[in-house]
């Protein structure tokens, strides 16, 4: 965000804290039941394929993770109110230190992991070479 | 040498500190001072949740690198119950509407739908424990308890550690009820009652992670 903006002089929100444009009860309750609905279906839809014989089998760990990370993306959007409007700003980077974070220790322990198994003598040969 | 007009943008170049400032023409930016507590902590409860977040996706990876590890054992596929699983993320989703509720509630002072919300939430939780419970001793009765492979230990771990913070948040709930009943809508409860919101709904989303990579792809390997 540029300096100088008019956004600029808007309160940073907390994380959670509901938008200011959010009047009332009703609009309130009305976006965890947005989010409530929206998690709701991609829940049962990765219910489903995980089930299914209708989709290809190679193809459905793809389709679990695309459906676990939208519905990751529905909890922060509709209940913990993480937005990309400038009073969110602190929160979105920090999320993002975070996520980056998590992509590295997760793919890095996978592909070292899978890198030393490949390269490793199977157990039973090795076995059989300290005989 | 002339002095450099103090310029609130140098000062705080991340505008940690920027507030409404209420007079002042659009476009001048005066410095208010820190954020509000309420920001402020709200913001660090936000940094501890990520930590947590980045823990959790340890014991993932650990998961994830062990899961074919079943040393001749049960592998996921013949032991997981996906309705069980199923349910048991009904309730925690529930339970994480019903905690938002509560935190509208508080929004609007509401004490009566606080406590109906807080402890539908609370038993939504509770019933998600019971459900994970009854599936660990169901699990060991087989003799598939934690020692009995890698893919087992590393199971455990990380259902159970996600367990243990449901368990924890069911405790820090009762207490928010029970210092709402105590102390009213007092602006440091209120806080710890954001703090709570926060972590519950983080806990769902590792759940959500957690019932993807655990069970549903347990059961389609």
């Amino acid at each position: 965000m540029s300096p100088g903006e008019n956004q600029s002089l808007v309160p940073d929100s907390a994380p959670g804290d509901e938008q200011a444009d959010s009047h009332g009860v009703g609009s309130a309750v009305l976006v965890y039941l947005i989010g409530l609905v929206l998690a709701i279906g991609l829940t049962a839809t990765s219910f489903f394929v995980a089930g299914t014989d209708l989709v290809w089998a190679p193809s459905i760990p793809v389709a679990l993770v695309v459906l676990a990370i939208a519905q990751m993306g529905v909890h922060l959007v509709f209940f913990l109110h993480i937005t990309t409007g400038p009073d969110n700003t602190n929160n979105v980077m920090a999320l993002a230190f975070g996520v980056l974070i998590v992509i590295l220790l997760m793919t890095g322990s996978l592909w070292i992991m899978a890198n030393l198994n490949h390269n490793m003598m199977p157990m039973d040969q090795l076995m059989r070479m300290q005989r | 040498m002339t002095s450099v007009p103090f310029s609130s943008d140098r000062a705080d170049p991340n505008q940690v500190s920027r507030r409404p400032t209420g007079h002042g023409h659009a476009g001048v930016r005066t410095d208010g001072g820190p954020a509000p507590k309420r920001i402020v902590v709200g913001f660090g409860f936000w940094i501890f949740l990520l930590s947590d977040i980045i823990m959790f996706s340890a014991f993932f990876a650990t998961y994830a690198v062990l899961v074919g590890e079943t040393a001749g054992g049960p592998s996921g596929a013949e032991l997981f119950d996906l309705r069980n699983a199923g349910i048991e993320t009904a309730c925690l989703l529930a339970s994480s509407f019903t905690c938002g509720l509560a935190s509208i509630a508080v929004g609007v002072r509401n004490r009566m739908w606080f406590y109906v919300a807080m402890a539908v939430t609370c038993l939504f939780g509770l019933a998600f424990l019971g459900l994970e419970l009854k599936e660990f001793v169901s699990l060991v009765m087989r003799g598939a308890g934690p020692s009995r492979s890698a893919f087992l230990s590393a199971f455990f771990t990380l259902v159970g550690c996600h367990g243990l913070h449901v368990s924890a948040g069911i405790l820090w709930l009762l207490t928010m009820m029970a210092q709402v009943f105590a102390k009213g809508f007092r602006a440091d409860i209120e806080r710890r009652i954001l703090c709570f919101a926060l972590f519950w709904h983080a806990l769902d989303i590792i759940w959500v992670a957690l019932f993807t990579v655990v069970y549903l792809m347990g059961a389609a390997r």
